[in-house]
C-alpha cells in the first residue's frame, strides 16, 4: 500500500520568530557582482496587501545549473545556494537579492520557482516567476503556451531599474496562476 | 474578570462555525470523492475568505529546477537546535515530550538529510511573538522554535514541552487545539510542506476550522501524533510519534516515465 500524503495546514500568524533568519532574503550580498532585486507585493482578493505572508524562492544559477550546496541558513557570503525566504512587510512587499536564473536546458524559458504561505491560506501555493526578455523561449514554454494571454501575464515578471517585479495575487480578476504537480 | 462573557457583537458563536463545518462535511460525504488535503476555500476559517485562489490550480510537469530541492547540511543546523528545552538559564515549565518520526516519500522511501523546522506555543498557550496578545504567561526558559535534519533513514527527533491550546478571534470563544507547526522540505521542490501536528484525545480538534478544513476524517487524522510508550523515556519525557509523507516527488515522475 502506498502511503497517502500528509495534509498541509496554514503557516498561521506566528511564524515570524521561527522561519525568517538572518540573511534569508539575500541569496547574494545586495549590490554585489551580478546582484539583482526580485521584489513584489502579495495581495488578497480585495486588492489589500497581505502583511503576514512568506515567500520562498528556489532557482538555478545564471548558467542554468542547479546548486547542490548547503548553507542557505548560515550564509558565508559567496556560496550561491539557490534558496531564499522572505516574509512580507506591513505593506505586503517582499524582496530578494539574487542572481538572474539561466535556462536549465538550452532554449528553455528561465524562471524563479516560488512558494507562497500566509495566515488565512490553508496550504502552500506554488507558482513560477518567469524571467522576461527571451520571447522565443517564453512562447515555446509548455506551461505559458497552455494559458490564455491574460493568465500567462501573471507569471512573467516585469523589469525595473534594479531587477524584477513579481506581484502575487492570491485571488481576484488578475489572480496569479498557481500550480499543481503530478502526484498532488 | 468574568468567565461568562457576552459575545462581542462582531464575533459569531461556535454554534455557527460548527454548523458550517458539519454542512461542508455532509456535502463531502454525499459527493463521495476522496480528498486528502485541506480545502483552500473553507469559509468557517474566516481569514481564508480573501486569501484563496478561485481559479483551478494549473497542472504542470515539473521542470529541472522543480525536480531538485534546496540542500541543507551540518553547516545550517546545530544538533542542539532539536532540543527546545535547552538554551535557556533554566528548564521550561510544562510536560516534557519527545516528538519523533520519519519523513518518507510517496513510495515509503526515506527523505534523507532534509530540513525540518518547528515552532509552537509554550505550555500556557502563548507564543514568543510580538503579535500574540493572549494574556497567558511567557516562559523565560522557552522560545518554542527548533530545527533538525533528517537522518539516513529519514528520521527526525525533537525534545520540547507540550504546547497549550490558545484563543484566537475567528469567532467568539474560539480556541486552537494544542499543536506544533512543522515546516518540511522534500527531495524535490514540489514536495514542500508546512503543516501542524496535533495531539490525541484533544476535544478542541472537533471545533477547530483550521483542522476541519481537511474534510476527510481519515486525512485529518494523519496530522494527529500517536502516543508511543517505546519513545517515552524513563523518569524523563513522554513520547509522541508522527510520520510525514511527502508525495509528488521524484518517484512520481519515474513511475509515470516507466508507464510511458
Ligand atoms: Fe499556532
Amino acid at each position: 500500500m502506498t502511503p497517502t500524503a500528509t495534509p498541509g495546514q496554514t503557516v498561521g500568524p506566528f511564524f515570524h520568530y521561527a522561519l525568517p533568519y538572518e540573511g534569508d532574503r539575500d541569496l547574494v550580498p545586495p549590490g554585489g557582482p551580478g546582484a539583482v532585486v526580485l521584489r513584489g507585493q502579495v495581495l488578497d482578493g480585495a486588492g489589500n496587501a497581505v502583511p503576514d505572508a512568506l515567500v520562498e524562492l528556489w532557482q538555478a544559477r545564471p548558467d542554468g545549473t542547479v546548486a547542490r550546496e548547503p548553507g542557505s541558513l548560515r550564509r558565508d557570503g559567496w556560496t550561491f545556494t539557490g534558496f531564499g525566504r522572505a516574509a512580507t512587510g506591513g505593506d505586503g512587499c517582499y524582496a530578494f537579492s539574487t542572481l538572474v536564473p539561466g535556462p536549465t536546458e538550452a532554449g528553455r524559458a528561465a524562471f524563479f520557482a516560488v512558494t507562497v504561505f500566509a495566515r488565512g491560506l490553508l496550504d502552500r501555493l506554488f507558482t513560477r516567476a518567469y524571467v522576461p526578455g527571451d520571447s522565443a523561449a517564453l512562447a515555446a514554454d509548455p506551461l505559458l503556451s497552455s494559458l490564455p494571454a491574460e493568465r500567462r501575464r501573471t507569471l512573467i515578471a516585469s523589469t525595473d531599474e534594479r531587477g524584477f517585479v513579481f506581484d502575487i495575487r492570491l485571488q481576484g480578476g488578475d489572480e496569479t496562476v498557481f500550480l499543481r504537480y503530478p502526484g498532488q | 474578570m468574568s468567565s461568562i462573557a457576552v459575545p462581542a457583537p462582531e464575533l459569531e458563536p461556535q454554534s455557527v462555525i460548527s454548523s458550517e463545518i458539519a454542512a461542508i462535511e455532509a456535502g463531502y460525504r454525499q459527493a463521495g470523492v476522496e480528498e486528502t488535503q485541506p480545502r483552500l476555500d473553507y469559509p468557517p476559517y474566516r481569514s481564508s475568505t480573501l486569501r484563496h485562489p478561485t481559479g483551478d490550480l494549473c497542472d504542470v510537469e515539473p521542470e529541472t529546477i522543480e525536480r531538485w530541492a534546496p540542500c541543507f547540511g551540518a553547516r545550517d543546523v546545530d544538533p542542539l537546535e532539536a532540543d527546545l528545552t535547552a538554551g535557556h538559564a533554566g528548564e521550561p515549565i510544562g510536560e516534557r515530550i519527545i516528538l519523533a518520526g520519519r519523513v518518507v516519500d510517496g513510495a515509503g522511501r526515506p527523505v534523507r538529510g532534509q530540513l525540518v523546522e518547528i515552532w509552537q506555543a509554550n505550555a500556557a498557550g502563548r507564543y514568543t511573538h510580538e503579535r500574540d496578545q493572549h494574556p497567558a504567561p511567557l516562559d523565560p526558559n522557552f522560545t518554542g522554535t527548533g530545527r533538525c535534519l533528517t537522518d539516513a533513514d529519514g528520521r527526525y527527533r525533537f525534545q520540547t514541552i507540550k504546547p497549550g491550546p490558545y484563543p484566537w478571534r475567528n469567532h467568539f470563544n474560539a480556541w486552537r487545539p494544542a499543536h506544533v507547526h512543522f515546516s518540511v522540505f522534500g527531495s524535490s521542490f514540489t514536495q514542500r510542506l508546512v503543516t501542524q501536528l496535533y495531539f490525541p484525545g484533544d476535544p478542541l480538534r472537533a471545533l477547530d476550522p483550521i483542522y476541519q478544513s481537511i474534510i476527510d476524517d481519515r486525512a485529518r487524522d494523519r496530522l494527529v501524533a500517536t502516543y508511543d510508550h517505546d519513545l517515552t523515556s524513563h523518569e524523563w519525557a513522554t513520547g509522541y510519534r508522527w510520520d510525514i509523507v511527502l508525495t509528488g516527488g521524484r518517484q512520481t515522475w519515474f513511475e509515470s516515465e516507466d508507464v510511458a
